[in-house]
């Protein structure tokens, strides 16, 4: 494409055209309502200066007869800038006035007419035009009051040269205008394309060029690196992913295979290779137990598990998982303590069941008291884990609170992520993917996993949104109301 | 493993040969008749004309797909229990696929003893008896309308969900009841928890079922799951 073709293109030169036109257009009606308007009031002046001069006249013809009226026609057709005056007798004779020729006819009207006529004293030859009233007198002589129109058409043809300047003016001034602007854009789009050809061409971390000025296209250049930002963090996320996948899932294949490896080589007893096969089953259910945590993360990611949603009560989810984890909790010589209220939700029940499981699940594990310093008293307090469902607003939360050693604050947002298991935690089985699926849950159904203080302890909140329309059922919690407590 | 109390007809419909040849005879080391089907038109025609007791249908097949496969049968009225078999593990396909006519749904990669265990469930529901209202293993008695469970003269107290986990594994005595099945069927959950939760239940309800008695009732399954029956086989 040429530059210049590229430029008329420009939705800037488009609009430029557009209101070119309709400027011309109104410049072009404006002035015709001028002219029009002009032309109506000089004809009325004239009129109303005629209608004046010939009841004078009638008066004078009145008053002084036939001489006294060719005195004072004679008289008034020599001031300069006269008007029109013509006395003839009824068989049409001119006897006073400063008419040579009058085109022919127009005397023997009575009223008003617009006719050609020369003066008498004009040299030159050409014809004039005037507004002419022709009135009978009492004797049959007839008056010509009249005004030429020249007045009018000089300031008709200014008119019209006043409406050809203007508009060639705004065609000059609009299209330079909008070659200017058009021009101007398609540089900075020129400059935005090209950088983004380059991101395209896998240069993630070039960035588009944003102007000073706060324009449109400054903020559309921000909003886009805002974007480019996102989809570099994204990228990085995945490459961290995938090399953690391969780490994590690595290890274990490689321990699988050393293990049957190191069974092949020893010449053991069936019991031995028994022991060695039954490690090696266990190992591998654990592989496709993280196999199965990503791909479900993955799923929920990916927004596919949208499709079996339902409405159903966020405290019931809350009851349930309270109820198959109890005695494992207390196995573990921890209490497990449910609080609910109505929290209505539309979400995918089983990833919200599972969600909250394995923020339950990491509680039991890791919400223990840290190793108190000898003699301190160890309240019962501190082996209590509560889950609790409840309605906050439009917002509905789950939340699983321990009393353990909590997450510091800076690795809170870290922890969320896949196959990230803190120092303190690496010694302990697990995939390290339970937050991460937690989250991806919440994200799903368009809330968050909220990480907080307990103080101390940890406290894991699924917020999610409430139910729409939900809420004009459900009473607004009050604090008195005993609340269950199992 | 035992040999099955009881022989079944199975039908395996699987296109990969070398699982397919594994399970039929896996099934045949334990006693059963296990027939192999390569495609979905020839399982379709096999399970048309043979008198299977369950057929263990992947879903992902040549020819014809498990599912319309499954669909087909259904539509003639066909009502053999189906154990579906899917790499798509995930909760959506499970509901897809038992919507579709499957009785049972396993996602892969699964242990042959979760397997055979579904199965021989499966098999059991088939023309077995109607759902009593009374179980009984050995002095063990529960009675599913009173919710009453005595074993001998001794009134046991159970908590509602201790009663449903004991509810189940009577209905199905004698067969091997896997982790996954109880977190199926007695919660409905169809996650796999991290934890060893399910034992920790059993354990409850062991202690309140066999504590103290001379003979317990309740077995562990090595590898595999549980067992409720009288005796030792």
């Amino acid at each position: 494409m040429t530059a210049f073709g590229k430029l008329i293109r420009t939705t800037a030169f488009r609009l430029t055209l557009v209101y070119l036109f309709l400027f011309a257009m109104f410049a072009a009606s404006l002035l015709a309502y001028f002219a029009w308007n002009t032309r109506r009031l000089i004809t009325e002046e004239i009129t109303q200066t005629v209608n004046v001069e010939t009841a004078e006249i009638n008066d004078i013809y009145i008053r002084r007869g036939l001489f006294g009226l060719a005195r004072a026609i004679e008289y008034r057709a020599l001031r300069p800038g006269a008007n029109l005056y013509l006395v003839t007798t009824p068989s049409g004779q001119a006897i006073a006035g400063n008419v040579g020729q009058l085109a022919p006819g127009v005397m023997a009207i009575a009223g008003w007419s617009e006719t050609a006529y020369r003066r008498m004293e004009d040299a030159d030859e050409r014809d004039h035009r005037a507004l002419v009233r022709v009135t009978e007198l009492p004797n049959g002589f007839r008056l010509l009051i009249g005004r030429d129109l020249d007045e009018r058409r000089r300031l008709f043809g200014i008119v019209a040269k006043a409406a050809q300047w203007s508009i060639l003016i705004v065609v000059v001034l609009g299209l330079g205008g909008g070659v200017f602007v058009a021009r101007r854009v398609l540089t900075r789009i020129d400059a935005m394309s090209g950088t983004a050809h380059r991101i395209m061409t896998g240069d993630l971390s070039e960035r588009l060029p944003v102007g000073r000025s706060g324009d449109e296209l400054d903020r559309l250049a921000e909003n886009l690196n805002a974007m480019l930002e996102r989809i570099e963090a994204l990228m990085a996320g995945l490459k961290e992913v995938s090399d953690n996948i391969a780490h994590d899932l690595k290890t274990p294949l490689t321990r699988l295979r050393n293990r049957a490896e190191e069974a092949l080589a020893k010449s053991g007893c069936e019991a031995d290779y028994r022991a060695a096969l039954e490690r090696t089953i266990e190992e591998s259910d654990g592989l496709i137990r993280t196999f199965n945590a990503l791909l479900m993360i993955a799923r929920a990611e990916s927004g596919q598990a949208r499709g079996n949603m339902d409405d159903f009560d966020a405290a019931d989810v809350a009851e349930g998982i309270h109820e198959l984890y109890e005695p494992l909790a207390e196995d573990d010589g921890m209490t497990l303590k449910v609080k609910t209220q109505t929290a209505p939700i539309h979400g995918n029940r089983e990833l919200i069941s599972q969600a909250l499981a394995n923020l339950v699940e990491n509680a039991i594990k890791y919400g223990k008291p840290g190793s108190e310093p000898a003699g301190t008293v160890v309240s019962m307090d501190s082996r209590q884990i509560t889950i609790e469902a409840k309605r906050e607003g439009d917002q509905v939360l789950l939340s699983v609170t321990d009393r353990g050693p909590g997450i510091p604050e800076a690795d809170r947002k870290h922890v969320v992520e896949r196959f990230v298991r803190l120092e303190a935690s690496r010694t302990m089985p697990g995939s390290g993917l339970g937050l991460s699926l937690a989250s991806a849950v919440a994200t799903l159904h368009g809330g968050e996993l909220r990480l907080g203080d307990a103080q101390p302890g940890l406290v894991a909140t699924l917020v999610l949104p409430a139910r729409a329309g939900a809420g004009d059922r459900v009473a607004p919690p009050i604090p008195d109301v005993p609340q269950k407590v199992a | 493993m035992t040999a099955a109390e009881r022989t079944m007809r199975l039908l395996i419909i699987e296109d990969d040969r070398e699982s397919a040849d594994y399970l039929v005879k896996a099934f045949r080391e334990v006693g059963h008749i296990a027939d192999h089907a390569g495609d979905g038109e020839e399982g379709l025609a096999m399970a048309e004309n043979g008198d299977y007791d369950v057929l263990v249908v992947d879903r992902m097949l040549p020819k014809r797909d498990g599912l319309s496969l499954i669909g087909a049968l259904r539509d003639k009225g066909d009502t053999t229990p189906v154990l579906i078999l899917s790499a798509l593990g995930q909760v959506d396909d499970r509901i897809k696929g038992l919507r579709a006519g499957g009785d049972d749904y396993l996602p892969k990669p699964y242990s042959f003893a979760e397997l055979l265990a579904r199965v021989e469930v499966l098999s059991r529901r088939r023309g077995g008896p109607v759902e009593d209202t009374l179980y009984r293993v050995g002095d063990l008695e529960l009675d599913r309308l009173s919710h009453r469970v005595a074993r001998g003269k001794d009134e046991l107290t159970l908590q509602p969900r201790e009663f449903r986990l004991l509810e189940y594994l009577m209905k199905h005595a004698g067969q091997v009841v896997t982790r996954t099945m109880l977190l199926e069927n007695v919660w409905d959950y169809h996650f796999d928890p991290q934890t060893n939760v399910i034992d920790v239940h059993i354990s409850r309800l062991r202690s309140k079922i066999d504590k103290g008695f001379e003979r317990p009732l309740l077995h562990t399954i090595r590898g595999a799951g549980y067992m409720i029956r009288d005796g030792i086989r």
